[in-house]
């Protein structure tokens, strides 16, 4: 990539960066955090934080409100305080009933759905949208999609880049549709998602989440789920280290979402470590940084269970959602 | 809304004050921790911080499986046995300080014994050999090392003050794969040299370093076996105990007699070892003074010699590389085991357009270096590996510091009590005539300059007597290739740094030594090559 000069719209230009990634390097420093291993007390905060930083998710053609629902209970509740109770029974002190997750994530029809089942809460309702996962809709209806879905209650909008624009190495209009979602979303919190299996190159993914940040993105995110490669440590930690660029240079912390293939607790824990070792510990918090997940958060309630009690659950120990 | 504000103030209590102070507010004005719906109690972070976001709680290994003799004997004849001299040392562990088992300390006596049991092994049984049968021998050693190779690992660590995660995951196997890779060779040997004879050369008197004892050792004796030569191995004094294993392997692997005969002992056992007249080929891996002294006691005899010394290791960062990944190389480079490295980039070049980039980047990347407890899973740096290499160190970084140059460590840096230890640290705007620039040190100490062009880059890193290795980053291929060709190093690394594999020849220009070990240029080491084309 080279360095690529874009106008801002409404006045200025700005310079996004073609700063080169090696391959082998990049995926070489991300395996590292494989090895961490990370046990006792600070293995039982990490699943806490784990947790609390899933963005419980269910994108089907299938949802319905009553999957919404059942998916927003287990959000609010991971666990019934009873069940906990019966398992830390003897140590509640040391283990107090686990927080609810950070939000869920949902297509902008079921948005109502969620809103109306954690009213109440301080869970976030992120709705995927501009035509979300291809993005392949003319831009007044993606603008539109956005504003509708922020009516129905969404508090934190998903967005897809368009690569269409990005692979034909029209910059320009990928990052104006940036900025024009991010001036509809207003306060509302936007993550914009680059579908990196879709850009292939750490070297395009790296060029594509600066110019995301750069846009107005409050946080990048890795992928849709829908793509043949989502979230991997490799395209992870190159969009991190974008986020450390980036900060260092204007001062902003960006958040960031890897989603789609964080299927267990070790792996949430190996991510963590490659924030904080990457970002420091000042990144650990849901409000800069996110799983995009389903099936993690009973893999963590498991592995908490283990913590605790020194056993394995049952296999159907945990309620499904 | 009570709630909500606590787990605020306990959030910044557990954030670390550098990152947060003059960044911007996080888009969102709301505390981190999300609150259950109905009022539920907040999780870990509510009682206390969250103790994963302070910091990794220890993972040592599990050391306790672990079954070493309280004193060891002299390999020999394929028996351990009390040394003649009578002699006896302690080996410590150097992150502890504490002793693990006595050692026999070789006198000449017990020299001569070995080099004539190994004569021998070489001219009953080995010498005489098929290839395929020597290969199936050294097949089996290399199986019984990964077998026991969570032992070796610990064993390594805690001999040699090596994080377990090195010895674990680069030591190990890395031993295992020189045996697999010359037990291949062994019967195939005409073929590494097509149209001429090969045949042994006969005994191999083989001294080997403290810093990467097991590996040192396979790199020795895999080729030399595959070869059809007998053995007298020295470990160094303060590393012993991992050769002696596999000694012990050699034994449950079967292998005759005198084959591999493991010394261990000090600097009179070396010396005796190396002038020894049954020897017929002498490999030494260590230092570059004792290096000269070998190639003086050497010279007049009609003994083959390979020397792979020290280094001052050039370390190139063009402004068009990948500088994420470079700084990372840059680690790995000069902290990969504690900088006792004969290979180590301990020199780095930075183009002065991306200088103050790098360094920024590699100082930042330096904070999350964990020093400690080498057993520790999470240790990335361990122990130095003796009292007296920490003096060399110490008196080098003074000296550099008194030389005026800029110095880094890690403000996290707390030496354990006992032990020995070294920060890792950088000095820059260091002048080529600096000491620090020249000298090995041998530790964790990288120095810094910068260069303009290419042309002055490959002038300073060939300024210097050694020629061990050197690195260039770079994203230009036509720019690698130009610099790896005037580079006066036997190893070029691009785009990574120490990377290490049985079937690449590794070794060194000028005073980094001579002859190579490893590929097929290895195997020329341990053969007489005659008539054919080769």
């Amino acid at each position: 990539m080279r360095d690529v000069k874009l106008r801002i719209p409404g006045g200025g230009t700005t310079v996004i960066p073609g700063t080169p990634v090696d391959q082998v390097g990049i995926e070489e420093r991300a395996a590292h955090f494989a090895t961490r291993s990370i046990k006792k007390g600070s293995k039982f905060d990490a699943l806490t934080l784990a947790l609390q930083m899933v963005d419980l998710t269910t994108l089907e053609g299938a949802d319905t409100p009553g999957k919404v629902r059942q998916m927003c209970g287990k959000a609010r509740q991971p666990i019934s305080p009873a069940q906990w109770a019966e398992i830390t029974s003897g140590k509640e002190a040391e283990y107090p009933m686990i927080p609810s997750v950070a939000a869920v994530c949902v297509y902008p029809k079921q948005v109502p759905v969620a809103a109306e089942a954690l009213k109440g809460t301080n869970i976030e309702i992120a709705a995927v949208s501009t035509a979300f996962p291809s993005g392949q809709l003319p831009r007044d209806l993606k603008l539109k999609d956005v504003k509708r879905t922020i009516e129905l209650g969404a508090t934190e909008i998903d967005m897809v880049i368009d690569r269409d624009a990005f692979l034909r190495g029209d910059y320009q209009t990928v990052f104006d549709e940036i900025v024009a979602v991010k001036d509809v979303c207003g306060h509302t919190h936007l993550k914009v998602i680059l579908e990196t299996g879709e850009l292939q190159t750490y070297d395009k993914i790296r060029f594509a989440s600066w110019l995301a940040m750069e846009a107005g993105g409050d946080f990048i995110k890795t992928s849709t789920g829908k793509a043949a490669v989502n979230a991997t440590p490799g395209n992870t930690l190159v969009m991190l280290q974008a986020i450390a660029d980036y900060h260092a240079e204007t001062g902003k912390m960006i958040g960031m979402k890897p989603a789609g293939g964080i299927r267990t607790a070790k792996q949430a824990i190996q991510y963590l470590c490659m924030v904080r070792e990457t970002l420091g510990a000042s990144w650990l918090t849901p409000d800069l940084f996110r799983f995009g997940a389903s099936v993690l958060l009973n893999d963590i309630l498991r592995q908490m269970y283990k913590q605790i009690t020194g056993r394995y659950a049952d296999r159907r120990a945990f309620s499904l959602d | 809304m009570a709630l909500e504000k606590t787990s605020a103030k306990k959030k910044k209590l557990a954030a670390p004050k550098s990152a947060a102070k003059g960044a911007a507010k996080p888009a969102r004005g709301k505390s981190a921790t999300h609150v259950n719906g109905e009022g539920a109690r907040l999780a870990t972070t509510s009682g206390r911080p969250n103790r994963f976001i302070q910091d990794y709680d220890a993972a040592p290994q599990e050391a306790d499986f672990v079954k070493l003799k309280p004193s060891y004997g002299l390999f020999i004849g394929g028996k351990f046995m009390e040394p003649k001299s009578g002699k006896r040392f302690d080996t410590i562990n150097p992150a502890r300080e504490t002793k693990i088992a006595e050692i026999a300390d070789a006198g000449e006596a017990d020299v001569a014994l070995a080099v004539e049991s190994a004569r021998k092994a070489y001219e009953g049984v080995w010498g005489k050999m098929s290839g395929k049968e020597r290969g199936r021998y050294l097949f089996r050693i290399a199986r019984i090392i990964q077998e026991r190779a969570r032992e070796l690992a610990v064993v390594e660590t805690m001999d040699g003050g090596k994080p377990i995660r090195e010895s674990r995951d680069v030591d190990v196997p890395l031993a295992a794969a020189h045996f697999f890779y010359h037990a291949g060779w062994a019967d195939k040997l005409e073929h590494a040299f097509p149209g001429a004879r090969v045949a042994p050369i006969g005994v191999a008197g083989q001294v080997i370093p403290w810093n990467f004892p097991l590996l040192m050792a396979a790199w020795k004796i895999a080729p030399a076996l595959a070869t059809g030569n007998t053995v007298v191995l020295k470990p160094a004094e303060t590393t012993p105990l991992t050769a002696l294993m596999l000694a012990e392997i050699c034994q449950q692997a079967e292998l005759p007699e005198g084959v591999v005969n493991i010394l261990t002992g000090g600097p009179t056992a070396g010396k005796a070892l190396v002038e020894h007249r049954g020897v017929d080929k002498v490999a030494f891996t260590g230092s570059t003074a004792v290096g000269k002294l070998i190639a003086k006691s050497v010279a007049g005899t009609d003994k083959r010699l390979t020397l792979e010394l020290g280094g001052k290791s050039a370390h190139i960062i063009y402004e068009d590389a990948a500088i994420d990944q470079a700084v990372e190389g840059i680690v790995n480079g000069i902290f990969f085991n504690q900088g006792h490295v004969c290979c180590a980039g301990s020199r780095l070049l930075v183009e002065e357009s991306v200088a103050d980039e790098v360094l920024r980047k590699l100082k930042r990347r330096m904070e999350q270096i964990r020093v400690g407890d080498p057993l520790d899973k999470n240790t990335d740096i361990g122990a130095i590996n003796s009292a007296s290499q920490l003096e060399t160190i110490q008196k080098l970084v003074a000296q550099a510091r008194g030389e005026g140059a800029e110095y880094f460590q890690p403000s996290r840096f707390n030496a354990p009590k006992k032990g020995f230890w070294h920060a890792p640290c950088v000095f820059s705007n260091v002048a080529s005539a600096s000491t620090i620039f020249r000298t090995e040190v041998f530790g964790p100490v990288l120095a810094v300059t910068t260069f303009r062009t290419p042309a002055e880059a490959v002038a300073k890193a060939n300024d210097t007597q050694y020629g061990l290795a050197a690195g260039i980053w770079s994203e230009k291929g036509s720019k690698i290739y130009w610099t790896a060709s005037q580079l006066k190093a036997g190893v070029v690394w691009t785009n990574t740094y120490n990377k290490f594999d049985p079937t690449a020849p590794f070794g060194g220009f000028m005073e980094s030594g001579y002859g190579r070990e490893g590929g097929i240029h290895g195997l020329e080491a341990y053969l007489k090559v005659t008539g054919g084309v080769a």
